[in-house]
């Protein structure tokens, strides 16, 4: 059994302007110990979907389609039940770990605070525990004691992890945890974070824009644009090879370097990501796309196989053996 | 190396740094003031030399807190220099009023943040025009405000450029935005764009064009563009020449072929090992946190930190001595390409580091 499946999620935000369709349509499965990226441009919909594995959206927002977590569906689960299962089953690492911690207490009472709610351990016990967290981080266990300026963005990041890892759950999301780090800094952080997935065997999720991060760190990565999964596939695969063409714009924008390819020749798209309010027909991406052809603006793109474990949601693949979404 | 460069390396330079300190002052609490502690001053640029020729696109690299974004505000003027000159076209900035006046028309600036730059109750057309009439700037030909703004849009991208004239920048994407902070530059027909992260706030797929947009106002107009970046392979798409800079200081320079790929600082080998690839994560890299200007080493800057010195390469070429104790200067190790190693230079030049040219 998958330890996350999520089932043709749909997301409609409700605003003034009118419904905007943030997700339309993703599926997606991680088994236990793997590690599955999710990439993608501002507004894509990969926060949203974040928000919707743990039922954080905003009243008002229509969801549907299935979050299944270890078989338990997220989405019709009672309040007491999701309040129990959040953090001890599925726990989020937050992007910008500076404003994530409460600036007047101590990272040690921060992080007891989530073992002992959930009922886990006493405040006493709770407190060594936190202290073989923060080692298991690489942080001395005396900063338990620190206030949140006290320490590097490395180092808040870190306690973040700490406090995901918290109440051992099976599955882990990071939604951007390095984005606002500097470079030697986010390699520390990301091999922390895959030192301690293969080391606890944790489901992880890996959100971000960075391409190049995502290949370091995961077994396979799904590619999102306007609000839906374009491709997927193992993760050196779909970024050395992509079999959609935004994969291949999207991957020239980390060259590789020492590559002739990419020397004094910067490329990218034209135009921009479609607002989710304005999304084109047809294939969403056919505005932008070099291939685009004349089918394309009239037929929505199913994700066709696109060789081994490999999928991609373009008109140009042979139509062989359809794969459902 | 192309024709670009090659060309522009025999030409004087059109901008030129030499021996530029910038200095923060730190602030006290009057509690600790009263107890005789002494305010720590960050040394944010410590010591840089630096030349960009004509039509030359200059990377200058590092991690956060090593001084290129204060170096970059320094020439444009926006930081004041405890120390040092910068020169534009040979003559020093700053001496003449009517020099800096022209300089600031001729040297322009790309924010990091397009929507920080623009502001948010100016339409397009109001945001381009405002340099040229701060300059009283007209065309020889006696072209109107309207014809230079709508070149200056065009030659940015932005087509056709009419139809954005009364659009606000909320209304654009950033990229577009990015584009009209471009326009504002080029209405000014600068000889130098110093362009600070110019595409890090920007989506990745939106990126490329941009940067294709720069590479372009060189080939077009010979726009020479010092480009601040923390991203190496950003350098490596549009740079002709890289400079790292490490606490403050230039601690390698050269062509961008050999520096990215046959780097001889240790700390530019180290920024090369942490840019993610697949598989990457195996790789050693520096541990720690980035340093701090207000307490920079004696000796090599970077000697705290030198996997070199940490493994005994150091130790035994008979160098780690100088590492700890001398500040050295930047090395020609190779044809154009310098740097600030005492084991690099033991290591080119068979002996000691004293024999070579030092600048």
């Amino acid at each position: 059994m998958s330890v996350l499946s999520v089932r043709d999620l749909e997301v409609v935000y409700a605003t003034q302007a009118g419904p905007i369709p943030a997700v339309r349509g993703v599926s997606l499965e991680i088994e236990t110990g793997e590690v599955v990226g999710l990439a993608g441009e501002s507004g894509c919909g990969k926060s949203t979907i974040v928000n919707a594995i743990l039922r954080l959206l905003p009243p008002g927002t229509t969801v549907t389609g299935e979050v299944l977590l270890s078989g338990e569906d997220i989405l019709t689960m009672k309040p007491g039940r999701l309040r129990a299962v959040r953090w001890t089953e599925a726990s989020v690492v937050f992007q910008g770990a500076m404003h994530a911690l409460n600036p007047v207490q101590r990272i040690g009472d921060q992080l007891a605070e989530a073992i002992v709610i959930h009922g886990r351990a006493g405040e006493r016990e709770a407190l060594v525990r936190v202290g073989s967290l923060l080692e298991q981080v690489g942080l001395p266990p005396r900063r338990l004691r620190d206030y949140p300026h006290e320490l590097s963005g490395g180092q808040k990041q870190r306690v973040m992890i700490a406090m995901a890892l918290a109440c051992s759950p099976t599955l882990v999301i990071a939604d951007e945890p390095t984005t606002a780090l500097d470079v030697m800094v986010q390699a520390q952080v990301l091999r922390l974070l895959k030192d301690l997935q293969r080391e606890l065997g944790l489901a992880m999720l890996f959100i971000t824009h960075d391409l190049s991060v995502l290949v370091e760190v995961c077994d396979r990565l799904a590619i999102m644009y306007a609000g839906k999964i374009v491709e997927e596939g193992p993760s050196v695969e779909v970024f050395g090879k992509p079999a959609h063409p935004y994969t291949e714009a999207l991957a020239a924008a980390f060259p590789a370097i020492g590559d002739p390819r990419f020397r004094r020749a910067p490329s990218g798209l034209g135009g921009d990501p479609p607002q989710p309010d304005a999304i084109p027909a047809g294939c969403a991406f056919h505005p932008r796309c070099p291939l685009a052809f004349d089918e394309c603006p009239e037929t929505v793109p199913d994700l066709y196989d696109a060789g081994e474990r490999r999928r991609a949601a373009c008109l140009l693949i042979p139509r062989g053996a359809k794969v459902s979404t | 190396m192309s024709e670009v460069a090659s060309a522009s390396e025999r030409r004087a330079p059109v901008l030129e740094v030499r021996d530029l300190f910038v200095t923060f002052q730190g602030r006290l609490g009057l509690g600790a003031g009263l107890a005789g502690k002494r305010a720590a001053t960050a040394r944010a640029v410590d010591g840089v030399n630096l030349e960009l020729r004509p039509g030359e696109v200059l990377a200058l690299a590092g991690e956060s807190g090593c001084g290129k974004t204060t170096l970059a505000r320094t020439i444009m003027g926006l930081e004041r220099p405890q120390r040092g000159e910068i020169l534009f076209e040979g003559q020093p900035i700053g001496g003449n009023a009517k020099h800096l006046r022209e300089y600031r028309r001729r040297v322009q600036i790309v924010f990091q943040d397009p929507t920080a730059a623009l502001n948010p109750r100016q339409t397009i057309y109001e945001s381009v025009a405002e340099g040229l009439r701060i300059h009283g700037t007209t065309d020889q030909d006696g072209s109107s405000e309207e014809r230079l703004v709508a070149r200056a849009l065009a030659r940015s991208g932005m087509r056709p450029p009419e139809r954005f004239f009364l659009s606000y920048p909320h209304e654009l994407s950033g990229g577009q935005r990015q584009r009209v902070v471009i326009a504002g530059c080029l209405v000014l027909e600068p000889e130098v764009i110093i362009a600070d992260e110019p595409v890090s706030s920007l989506d990745a797929s939106v990126r490329g064009e941009i940067l294709k947009l720069l590479l372009g106002l060189r080939d077009d107009f010979g726009i020479a563009m010092l480009v601040v970046t923390h991203d190496l392979g950003l350098a490596w798409t549009i740079a002709d020449r890289v400079a790292v800079m490490y606490l403050g200081r230039v601690v390698e320079i050269g062509p961008t072929e050999e520096v990215l790929t046959r780097p001889l600082h240790p700390y530019t080998q180290a920024l090369l090992e942490v840019v993610p690839e697949a598989g990457g994560l195996s790789r050693p890299f520096l541990s720690g946190e980035p340093p701090d200007p207000t307490r920079i080493p004696d000796g090599c800057r970077f000697h705290p930190r030198c996997p070199d010195v940490a493994s005994g390469a150091a130790a035994a070429a008979g160098v780690e001595g100088g590492c700890k104790a001398e500040d050295l200067g930047l090395l020609e190790l190779r044809p154009g390409h310098l740097a600030a190693c005492h084991l690099a230079g033991v290591r080119a030049g068979g002996g000691r580091p004293d024999g070579l040219r030092q600048t």
